[in-house]
């Protein structure tokens, strides 16, 4: 079975890190044939576990967490544990202290079986059966395989490594790995002859190491480790071309690097928290639980949170740390495409959507209205689409739509719309990977290495045809086209928005949806049609090789057919297959198609690619927004400096920080160290002179002298004895053996 | 008991024996010489062996064989050693060997 031992995954893909790094350089392909075997080898086994989990039978039944509670209220009455009072913060706490003990039993039993301690909270709530009249039928969902070991004990804390494999872990396991193989396939006609082509392949590797891991885990602590390995090889990545370009690779590396570990910060609090609240565990499926039957406190639970949507906010590159992913664009594309379709960006969508307990619970996402979670995707989504309007480098218009996108699926995530978010989750991986894949292609056969859509592109549309057919698919896919995948999984994220009562937010995601079918429009405007310009009208475009087109069919391929998973007439199998005890036990609302959304949704699509083909082909233009005094001039500045947001940081926070630390460095550095250095020197110097004089020549000298001398006089004396003559050895030794022999009698 | 007898012959061989080892030039009576004092020693090891018990006995004659066998391979080298210097100085006076004079 895959699934049982889905740890096989992520460590092939280490192996392969560490077999490329060893043995890379001395290999024909330079160490990129174990990237493309591991990666094989993983996908491989991906569909083989997805495959497996498809067939499990879906026999675990799954309460929501109000009957939980209303059960457990049952209890109490008759029962003598006294944790029913949970404003008063000592029972609370003891009472979940008592729970996760309870919860990591059950753990242990059941570990042989395969399965999970959710049994022993449905049977608890068996007895309120009748209770329950929200109207959720829960529908039974497949058992997860969990896997367990000991990992390290400190006092009486056991934290074990694991592996959880579910349907959302499958999901992004097959996501990721078809992914990062396309990307493999890609970078290998893409970097070909590159300085530090082996590096690239291990870095790949490594970084498709993390987001395994942190797939897989079952554990808050492996999910850290993922997550922290992600931001480590990102930063190689990003940071490839350190050398060209001036500093300004380097510096978008070091952007990415530390922007995700202001909020990495968060994840460390966050994580903290929880283990401490849960009753000191990691163990994510049991902080879930304790978080959705009440047994954390509200505050400790806003707390951690709050901790980590700062983290997510960072990783996935939400307002207000957004702005290292469209620098980040200095890495090569490939990893453009990977960091923004398979991993890392979606590693904070992931996180929210694990540890959706936490989340439901502490900002009350069922309740309706407004919260932070929304909040921060909403804004996300609107910011960052209105900055891809403005941008000429079609590298970042990808990015600031993954932004937009990344906000469309934190939204989901904020409105209760589960299994929408990470739909949308797995159709974008699909089709934004097909799009910075495509930019690859166009920049490495067609503009000659620029990524300049105003400057360098145009009319492409017959030079390079599959790369523009894909191209268009996925833009369409994008958009919200039907039947393609975006369509289906957009509709589903406004769907849940409009009836988990979230209109505002609903409204945010049809404009969104629109200004998204604009941008896109606009840019396969300036990349494909109209006059060639710059490098493509003078570098003879031509079509990539088999190489970078076969990737790109495969995901347009999947960006037509992937939404049909989630489609209401083939039974929205993904939500059936993702689901899990979180979900149903947060009761989360499942919503019918809606014929009047999807009209709406479709009719915005189409309204924005109306829009943008009526701008560019069509000439409707409101005169030129560049030169603008005007209202429309102002946006249009305060978008090309990004809401001044780069000013604010670089200028107000980083020199705010760097210069008084400058100049009290200078100041130390002249006072003090300068000082201590002259001082040292000066003592250094009349210590030496002593030593040199007093103890070396005087001292040490006099004793190696000294002891040559003893040493010869020694020997010329010892001369005499040794005379040559045997028998006058035997007599010394005779007398010897006397001297000792009246000793040893005298004594 | 007849021990004391014993012990006054061999150390009267052990004095000849190394009267003659310190005293000689000759390098075969050097060697004839240290064979005194090793059957010197062997007199000791019987005797004392019988001493201690004649079901004892066996240890002290067991003991003086392996010193019997030994001083045979001794004079076998040191006859050769002598052989060898015969041959090369046409002399075997030990008093004119002292090439290891330091």
């Amino acid at each position: 079975m895959v699934l049982q031992n889905i740890w096989v995954i992520p460590a092939i893909t280490a192996s392969s890190f560490v077999l490329i790094l060893l043995f890379g350089r001395r290999l024909p392909n330079k160490g990129a044939e174990f990237g493309l075997m591991a990666l094989t080898m993983t996908f491989a086994l991906a569909s083989i576990g997805a495959a497996q989990w498809v067939g499990r039978p879906a026999d675990l039944e799954v309460e929501p967490a109000s009957t939980i509670k209303s059960a457990e209220a049952h209890d109490e009455e008759g029962g003598d544990e006294d944790h029913g009072n949970k404003s008063d913060k000592g029972h609370a706490g003891e009472g979940a202290k008592e729970h996760a003990g309870e919860g990591a039993k059950e753990h242990a039993e059941e570990q042989d079986e395969g399965g999970h301690g959710a049994e022993g909270t449905v049977a608890e709530a068996g007895e309120g059966d009748e209770d329950h009249g929200g109207g959720h039928e829960a529908e039974p969902i497949r058992r997860p395989v969990d896997r367990r070991w000991a990992w390290f004990q400190t006092g009486d804390v056991k934290v074990q490594a694991g592996t959880h494999a579910d349907g959302l872990a499958m999901a992004m396991l097959f996501v990721v790995s078809l992914i990062s193989l396309l990307v493999h396939v890609f970078s290998f006609s893409y970097m070909h002859g590159d300085e530090r082509f082996t590096h690239y392949y291990a870095a790949l590797s490594l970084f498709t190491t993390g987001m395994f891991v942190l797939v897989t885990a079952s554990n808050t602590l492996q999910a850290l480790f993922g997550w922290e390995l992600m931001g480590l090889c990102s930063f190689m990545l990003i940071g490839h071309w350190w050398d060209r370009d001036g500093n300004k690779n380097s510096s978008a590396a070091l952007k990415a690097f530390f922007t995700t570990r202001t909020g990495d910060v968060g994840l460390l609090v966050g994580i903290s928290i929880l283990f401490f609240a849960a009753g000191q565990t990691f163990d994510i499926e049991t902080t879930n639980r304790a978080a959705l039957t009440g047994q954390i406190g509200s505050g400790v639970l806003l707390a951690a949170a709050a901790a980590l949507l700062v983290a997510v906010i960072g990783k996935s590159a939400q307002f207000p740390l957004h702005t290292w992913l469209p620098d980040a664009m200095a890495g090569p594309t490939p990893v453009s495409a990977l960091i923004h379709a398979a991993t890392m960006v979606v590693a904070g969508v992931y996180l929210v959507a694990r540890l959706y307990g936490v989340f439901w619970v502490a900002f009350d996402i069922g309740g309706g209205g407004i919260n932070p979670v929304a909040v921060v995707g909403a804004v996300t989504i609107l910011i960052a689409a209105a900055l891809a309007f403005v941008q000429a480098d079609i590298k970042k218009v990808l990015a600031y739509s993954t932004v937009s996108q990344l906000g469309f699926m934190i939204m989901a995530l904020g409105v209760g719309a589960w299994t929408a978010g990470i739909f949308h989750l797995f159709t974008h991986a699909f089709f934004k990977a097909c799009l910075f894949l495509g930019a690859g292609s166009i920049s490495h056969s067609g503009s000659h290495h620029s990524f300049d859509m105003v400057k360098d592109m145009g009319g492409l549309k017959d030079k390079m045809p599959w790369t523009f057919r894909t191209f268009l698919v996925a833009t369409a896919a994008l958009a919200g086209v039907p039947p393609l995948a975006g369509f289906w999984s957009k509709d589903e994220i406004l769907l849940g928005a409009g009836k988990n009562g979230y209109g505002l937010f609903m409204v945010v995601g049809l404009i969104g949806a629109f200004m998204t079918a604009a941008y896109m429009t606009r840019c396969v405007y300036l990349t494909f049609f109209g006059e060639p310009r710059g490098a493509a009208a003078h570098h003879h475009p031509h079509e990539s090789p088999p190489l970078i087109v076969v990737p790109l069919q495969v995901l347009a391929v999947l960006s037509v057919f992937a939404g049909l998973l989630n489609a209401p007439f083939f039974g929205e199998l993904f939500g059936k297959w993702t689901s899990n005890s979180t979900v149903l036990g947060a009761g989360i609302a499942h919503h019918e198609f809606s014929l009047v959304a999807a009209a709406l949704s479709i009719a915005v699509a189409f309204g924005g690619i109306a829009t943008g083909y009526a701008y560019y082909w069509k000439g409707f233009r409101v005169g030129s927004l560049r030169h603008d005094r005007g209202p429309t001039g102002m946006l249009y500045r305060l978008l090309v400096r990004k809401y001044y947001l780069d000013d604010l940081y670089e200028g107000f926070i980083v020199r705010g920080i760097r210069e008084p630390v400058a100049r009290a460095a200078y100041w130390t550095n002249q006072k003090v160290i300068d000082a201590v250095v002259n001082g040292a020197g000066i003592a250094a110097r009349g210590i030496a002179r002593f030593v040199y004089e007093i103890i070396d020549q005087r001292g040490i000298d006099a004793a190696v002298n000294g002891a040559g001398i003893a040493s010869s006089e020694t020997g010329g004396l010892l001369r005499y004895i040794q005379t040559g003559r045997v028998q006058q050895y035997a007599a010394l030794m005779l007398g010897a053996a006397g001297v000792f022999a009246l000793a040893l009698a005298l004594l | 008991m007849y021990l004391m007898q014993f012990l006054v012959l061999a150390a009267f061989l052990f004095c000849v024996g190394v009267y003659g080892v310190l005293v000689r030039k000759n390098a075969v009576l050097v060697l004839m010489s240290i064979e005194l004092i090793l059957n010197s020693v062997n007199i000791n090891l019987v005797a004392l062996g019988v001493y201690r018990g004649y079901d004892q006995a066996i240890v002290g004659q067991v003991f003086s064989l392996f010193v019997i066998a030994v001083a045979a391979a001794e004079v076998g080298i040191g006859l050769a050693i002598v052989l060898l210097i015969y041959r090369n100085r046409a002399s075997i006076d030990l008093s004119e060997v002292d090439l290891m004079k330091g």
